[in-house]
């Protein structure tokens, strides 16, 4: 047992870092809000990388990593709030031609959790394809075949939503093996994406408070602020922990349960992303509260991440009934 | 990022979870907590099984008498310990987890002679004379003063005089011997001054009085010390450097010394499901109350998060065989995270946890004793607000509020 990364894949991590860092800092958040949360340039430079078809075997024309190493992707995507339908896509590599490559883009409805209604499909104007979960089976449509709406005010604005009032039935890809698969490897990638937010909301209310000054000092000084950012880190660390355990029980046979291990990082993760966006901007005091600074965004798409693949209310009830087995 | 244990960690999992289903069941049922002697035998007794059988000291060098397993063999120790519900280091836990790792990496070849085995034994209990009432989260303002008469040339004719008064000194009153924090230079800074000695507890001039815990327990005690004299021989480290030298000691603490308590909270959570199966609410149990169920849940997620925490913390130690800074965000949260572990428990038992007897079939006494007793972990070995002081200093660089 060594639960380090690799050499590889701290290459991996920091060369999608390095990408995001560049192609979205904090101040083009507002530009990417007033084109709709998608840029196709920044989804073709991640599909470049291999985001999508990151676990497909080398002969198919993935990388043939795990989901060990896609977790370590999926959080520094939401590090820097990149934005699109990245998991459904990445979930569909295999089920949807087109979908490793990042060409098809891939969008989901989970109707097999606990939220089901309204029908609230992400990123719906781009999609090529939208998937399905039902109980016993997973459905493709023809997202252009479908009658919608746009919402005109979603929560987070860098994730658009349509409310597609009906669904006829599509073409079935797979039975309830296929669900409970696609469920759990896209809440395992959801907890990664919630690492993330709650990584960034803690490294820049750390940030700030360092330079943000106040009765003459700084105000990381401060014991009541300093506190809640020790709080945020071990809660962060907790999340990794989880998160990166998730992957790893995902790949490696033997070493635990993995419904376990993935419902256990969702709640870490979940709780750890939405807790410490709250205190981010909460340390940004009234500028916190202003739409051009960036921490809201992260509240947001926590709360977003927060009702995809089962909530944490859902994962909850699964661990206890787990340990009261 | 492996989280898989090599054939030989699982030829060692099989080999003591054998030993283990053999010697826990014979080990009798612990004494009441009251019952210091009983508790002494108990503790001492299983330790002298685990060295008997070889499981003694699991991270200790074998020169010493220890088994000096790999991290992750220590992780296959926890783990296994816990499930097959093996006593705690009880006593034993400033010796073996505290007084002894520091004598490994800083004592002289005598103090290791001397103390180490008998500490892997059970034969020799030790206890701790850190805090004072002076000095509690602020340890290095201590005032125990210790006077050198002699100096290094001629050792056996040199000795300290010690004059204090330590609090919150746990084992005090069992200690054969006490890891003692003193202040031998009273005009440096005072982190500079502080020299950490070997105190045999039966000198003259030691005196114990019983500090009842909250509890209700004499788990700890104050002790003063008036004109005792400590041979210059059982200074562990150089004179002034014990500040240094305590820091080794309270990241053991830290870092793994919970490890199995850690793991065992994961059954205490299992049980107290058993429990709320069996307490009644209107016409349904408590386990009929979702949100109970979710807490439960909830708690189980964080545990989880928690071993993982600790695999990690242990397979970077690996390299550099000290625990990291990332000791105090898991001493942090662990603490924390048994409160509310015991905490719940006392909510499901209702007004059956008004009494610290079992009634009406219930285990009340188990459970209010640890949810009493968990009242300490936020307090002892630095203060959780310590530990967040530690992370935001030292992890995150954030200006010190001085």
């Amino acid at each position: 047992m060594d639960f380090r990364l690799t050499d590889d894949q701290v290459a991996l991590r920091d060369g999608i870092r390095s990408y995001c860092d560049d192609q979205l800092p904090p101040e083009k958040l507002g530009a990417l809000a007033a084109a709709g949360g998608f840029d196709r340039a920044l989804w073709n430079g991640v599909a470049e990388m291999g985001v999508f078809g990151l676990r497909r075997a080398e002969s198919e024309g993935g990388i043939g990593l795990g989901m060990a190493d896609a977790v370590l992707v999926f959080s520094e995507l939401a590090r820097r709030l990149v934005s699109g339908p990245l998991v459904w896509t990445h979930l569909a590599a295999g089920l949807v031609l087109g979908a490793a490559s990042g060409d098809a883009i891939v969008g989901g409805l989970d109707l097999a959790g606990a939220l089901g209604e309204p029908h609230l499909v992400e990123h719906f104007t781009k999609l090529d394809t939208l998937l399905v979960l039902h109980a016993d089976r997973v459905e493709q449509l023809d997202p252009r075949a479908l009658k919608s709406e746009p919402i005109a005010t979603p929560l987070d604005p860098l994730t658009p939503l349509h409310h597609v009032r009906d669904l006829p039935a599509g073409e079935r890809l797979g039975g309830a093996d296929l669900v409970a698969r696609l469920r759990l490897e896209g809440a395992a990638l959801t907890a990664a994406l919630s690492l993330g937010i709650a990584e960034m909301a803690q490294e820049l209310a750390t940030a700030y408070a360092k330079q943000r000054e106040q009765f003459g000092r700084a105000i990381a000084g401060f014991q009541s602020i300093k506190h809640m950012l020790a709080d945020m880190f071990v809660r962060q660390e907790m999340a990794r922990a989880a998160v990166w355990s998730a992957g790893a029980t995902m790949d490696q046979a033997g070493v635990g349960d993995p419904s376990r291990a993935v419902a256990s990082a969702k709640v870490v993760a979940g709780d750890a992303a939405m807790k410490n966006a709250r205190a981010c901007i909460q340390i940004h005091g009234g500028m916190g509260y202003t739409w051009e600074m960036a921490p809201h965004y992260y509240l947001k798409r926590a709360w977003v991440l927060s009702t995809c693949f089962g909530t944490s209310e859902e994962h909850e009830e699964a661990l206890a009934a787990l340990i009261a087995r | 990022m492996d989280l898989r244990y090599s054939e030989s960690d699982e030829r060692f999992r099989a080999e003591l979870r054998a030993w283990l289903a053999a010697a826990v069941p014979k080990h009798a049922a612990p004494p009441p907590a009251h019952d210091w002697d009983a508790r002494v035998a108990y503790d001492c007794g299983w330790q002298r099984k685990l060295f008997d059988a070889g499981y003694a000291g699991i991270n200790w060098p074998k020169a010493f008498g220890g088994r000096e397993l790999s991290a992750t063999e220590q992780l296959v120790y926890y783990e296994e310990t816990a499930r097959a519900g093996a006593p705690y280091v009880g006593v034993n836990f400033v010796g073996l987890l505290h007084g002894g790792p520091t004598i490994i990496a800083e004592g002289t070849p005598e103090q290791k002679a001397k103390h180490l085995p008998r500490i892997l034994r059970g034969e020799e209990l030790w206890c701790q004379g850190f805090s004072e009432p002076g000095a509690g989260s602020d340890l290095a303002a201590l005032a125990t003063r210790a006077i050198r008469v002699g100096d290094e040339r001629q050792p056996s004719e040199s000795y300290y005089i010690v004059n204090g008064h330590k609090i919150w000194c746990s084992f005090a009153h069992v200690g054969e011997f006490c890891e003692l924090l003193v202040r031998t230079d009273a005009g440096a800074p005072k982190h500079r001054g502080i020299s950490w000695l070997i105190c045999p507890m039966n000198l003259p001039g030691i005196e114990i009085r019983p500090l009842p815990t909250l509890a209700g327990e004499g788990e700890f005690s104050e002790v003063f010390f008036s004109d005792v004299r400590v041979p210059i021989a059982n200074r562990v480290g150089a004179e002034n450097d014990g500040w240094r030298v305590t820091n080794v000691t309270l990241r053991f603490e830290r870092g793994t010394a919970f490890a199995s308590e850690m793991i065992k909270l994961q059954r205490v959570l299992a049980d107290l499901v058993v429990v709320a199966r069996q307490v009644t609410r209107h016409e349904a149990c408590a386990w009929d109350d979702a949100g109970l169920r979710r807490e439960v849940g909830h708690l189980l997620a964080e545990l989880d998060a928690l071993w993982a925490m600790v695999k990690r913390s242990v397979s970077e130690a690996s390299k550099t065989g000290v625990p990291g800074l990332e000791g105090s965000a898991i001493k942090l949260f662990y603490t924390e995270l048994f409160q509310r572990v015991s905490e719940l428990g006392v909510r499901i038992l209702g007004r059956a946890g008004l009494s610290r007897d079992d009634v009406a079939g219930l285990p009340s006494s188990t459970i209010l004793q640890r949810h009493l007793n968990s009242l300490s972990l936020t307090i002892a070995a630095g203060s959780s607000q310590i530990q967040r002081n530690i992370v935001g200093e030292r992890i995150l660089g954030l200006p010190k509020d001085r």
